[in-house]
């Protein structure tokens, strides 16, 4: 494929509002999980909370897009100045070649969670002021982005559980590819709510500790939220490439179809999707420094993944970042691609956290330390519900920090 | 804008009120016969295992229906094709009976239910039915959503230059979500793109992003079916196939674009035309 230029970037979770704190807490391996203290739910778990969400205001003549996951898009796409170079961005192509596609698993949802409780006890009727294409629609992320930017080109929300925030690069590939846009506003948000808490205890998918990926006592997830936002154009040519430019170089996209809610055991769908990102980006397993598991700390994922790693990718050094970050779902596969970002621009292998023992039966080079090292070329998996798997092979374009 | 995206229609499936499969809808859409409103019939999937199969809601067997009649009228293999699967809002009565589940004072969700929740719930039981590995791409776009997918997939067969099946619908949503998000009825539309033409191919596309006014329906019931529900904004579309004749149609994408297709009936090989 032709490679892809990650002109700006920009992630917001437990971890940190913005790249810098970010990337210091990567360097510093420091963890954002905390007890669920979310709302009125009571489930004995850790999660991922972004602080000074609820204090974010929308601008009011997009006051019907308001909700939890719209005001931690709008705090994150004012940080590391994203939205002044969208506005470039504008300038420079016009709002009409510009995509916007946004991976999102529940949107705006714990507003129609938190509106099933004020029913009308007669009528059973909703309470005045709900609105669902502004919150409960999976559009409801990217038609708020679209508007906050006054963008006029193609637009949609990728909604594909835990693999969304990867997938949409590969839409915006495709149209770009097809010469319908000159860049895309891509990425993924998704934020707590009661769906997604109480929908994997009732899996009994939960941890009660802070998660710990690749462990031997790996015993669940912890759910946190997250927004990530990137800026893709086409690649500059190699001899005008920032020094520090990040490209995605490869996409592999495949399916499962396996099971709605567990992985295929052998990690075929995983080793498949790996194995397209190499072969689109014409780049051999042996070129891949890193590579950030979806890694999510069940038994049976960390398990399926490290079979598809071990088949393709055999002792590549590797780490999940949700022993930090928690399980962001659909805004996942964005955080991660834009920590894979970071990974490469400051040369920084980001060892997992929370993690002691590493499960010697996964057989991986699992790092539990973080390392300043050059990389140049690295992997991010991204697989969800419903078997859809998703993984990035980003690249620096020249040498290697 | 771009040059269009060129595609052929090698198979097309379409469930919805009064609308049980291609061969009578595009009787109904080309006038030949009235347009009858009835309940949307939906078969459970005999393609998933029983115990699915059994228990699957109004989003998976109309999402498979449709897609089985499609890839059987292209005569292609459903688990070598890549999809794109649109809707405003997978399965509505799923999401209900969950919100009911979480109002309650101790809160009980049903895993079955929470996993049939995800808005790429189709996509997973699609490939599960037809153990297509190929990838899924699920999109959303409220009342934008058809056009969005049908983008998507004329995009993907254009950069890929390869077959893609297209899936869209709608299912409806129980009180008190319906009144807020009244879709009148299930409805979907699937649709087989490929880059050749073949024998079956029963239109030529080109698919662009426009500026214009929206082709309406001429029958006001037909009408009526096209502005209530997201996925029939598809029905002009399906009227020309039915025509087999040129034209250009313009469908509804968002707010402040639309997107224009021109139809050309297929020259099939070997006839010339």
């Amino acid at each position: 494929m032709s490679p892809l230029h990650l002109s700006h970037f920009t992630a917001t979770s437990c971890i940190g509002t913005g790249l810098d704190d970010t990337l210091s807490a990567l360097r510093e391996q420091r963890g954002g999980l905390a007890p669920c203290r979310f709302a009125d739910v009571r489930l004995d778990t850790w999660i991922g909370e972004v602080p000074g969400v609820e204090a974010v205001t929308l601008p009011p003549a997009l006051a019907d897009f308001e909700c939890r996951n719209n005001r931690l898009a709008l705090l994150a796409l004012e940080q590391d100045g994203f939205a002044d170079r969208v506005r470039e961005a504008v300038a420079r192509y016009g709002a009409d070649r510009i995509g916007v596609f946004l991976g999102t698993s529940t949107a705006g949802v714990l507003q129609t969670e938190l509106a099933y409780r004020q029913r009308d006890p007669q009528t059973g009727a909703l309470p005045a002021g709900f609105s669902y294409a502004g919150t409960h629609s999976p559009y409801s992320l990217p038609g708020f982005v679209r508007a906050y930017f006054g963008l006029k080109g193609p637009a949609a929300a990728v909604s594909s559980a835990c693999s969304s925030g990867a997938k949409v690069f590969a839409s915006a590939r495709r149209l770009m590819e097809a010469g319908l846009i000159d860049a895309a506003v891509v990425g993924g948000v998704d934020s707590l709510c009661h769906t997604t808490l109480y929908g994997f205890d009732s899996l009994e998918l939960l941890s009660d500790q802070p998660c710990r990926p690749s462990d031997a006592d790996r015993n669940g997830i912890s759910i946190g939220e997250a927004a990530a936002f990137v800026l893709v154009e086409r690649a500059p040519e190699s001899a005008q490439a920032p020094e520090d430019a990040v490209l995605l170089l490869g996409i592999g996209e495949s399916s499962d179809a396996h099971h709605m809610s567990a992985p295929h055991p052998e990690g075929l769908g995983a080793r498949m999707a790996m194995a397209q990102a190499l072969a689109s980006a014409g780049v051999a397993p042996a070129q891949v420094d890193y590579v950030n598991l979806h890694g999510t700390a069940t038994r049976a994922n960390d398990a399926a993944e490290a079979r598809a790693l071990n088949a393709l990718l055999p002792g590549t050094p590797c780490s999940s970042t949700k022993g930090a970050t928690g399980h962001t779902l659909g805004a996942a596969g964005a955080l991660e691609a834009v920590i894979c970002a970071l990974a490469l621009r400051h040369g920084l292998l980001p060892g997992g956290i929370n993690t002691t023992q590493v499960d010697p039966a996964l057989a991986l080079d699992y790092r539990l330390a973080s390392r300043e090292q050059p990389l140049r070329h690295v992997l991010s998996n991204a697989f969800g519900f419903g078997g859809s798997n998703c993984s990035l092979l980003l690249g620096r374009a020249t040498g290697g920090k | 804008m771009g040059a269009p995206l060129l595609a052929f229609i090698e198979g097309i499936g379409v469930l919805g009120p009064g609308l049980g499969n291609w061969a009578q809808a595009g009787g109904v859409l080309a006038g030949r016969e009235p347009y009858q409103p009835a309940p949307t019939e939906l078969a459970p999937p005999a393609i998933l295992p029983p115990a699915e199969r059994r228990r699957s809601g109004t989003a998976v067997r109309l999402a498979l229906g449709i897609g089985q009649q499609a890839v059987d009228a292209g005569g292609m293999e459903a688990a070598d094709l890549p999809t794109v699967i649109t809707s405003s809002s997978a399965d509505g009565h799923n999401f209900h009976a969950i919100c009911e589940a979480l109002a309650q004072p101790e809160p009980l969700m049903s895993p079955t239910r929470f996993h049939n929740s995800v808005h790429n719930v189709a996509a997973g039981y699609w490939s599960i039915a037809t153990r297509a590995m190929r990838p899924a791409n699920v999109l959303s776009a409220l009342d934008a959503s058809f056009a969005a997918g049908l983008l998507e997939a004329a995009a993907q067969v254009s950069a890929d230059q390869e077959p893609c099946l297209l899936i869209a619908y709608d299912s409806d949503y129980p009180e008190p979500l319906r009144t807020l998000r009244p879709i009148a009825a299930p409805f979907g539309v699937a649709l087989l793109l490929s880059p050749r033409a073949s024998e079956r191919s029963l239109a030529r596309i080109e698919v662009g992003l426009a500026h214009a006014p929206v082709t309406p329906m001429d029958d006001a019931a037909l009408d009526n079916l096209r502005r209530s529900i997201p996925t029939a904004r598809a029905l002009p579309l399906l009227r020309a196939f039915s025509l087999q004749s040129a034209c250009t149609v313009v469908i509804d994408y968002l707010e402040d674009l639309q997107l224009q297709v021109a139809v050309q009936p297929a020259a099939r090989p070997g006839t010339g035309g």
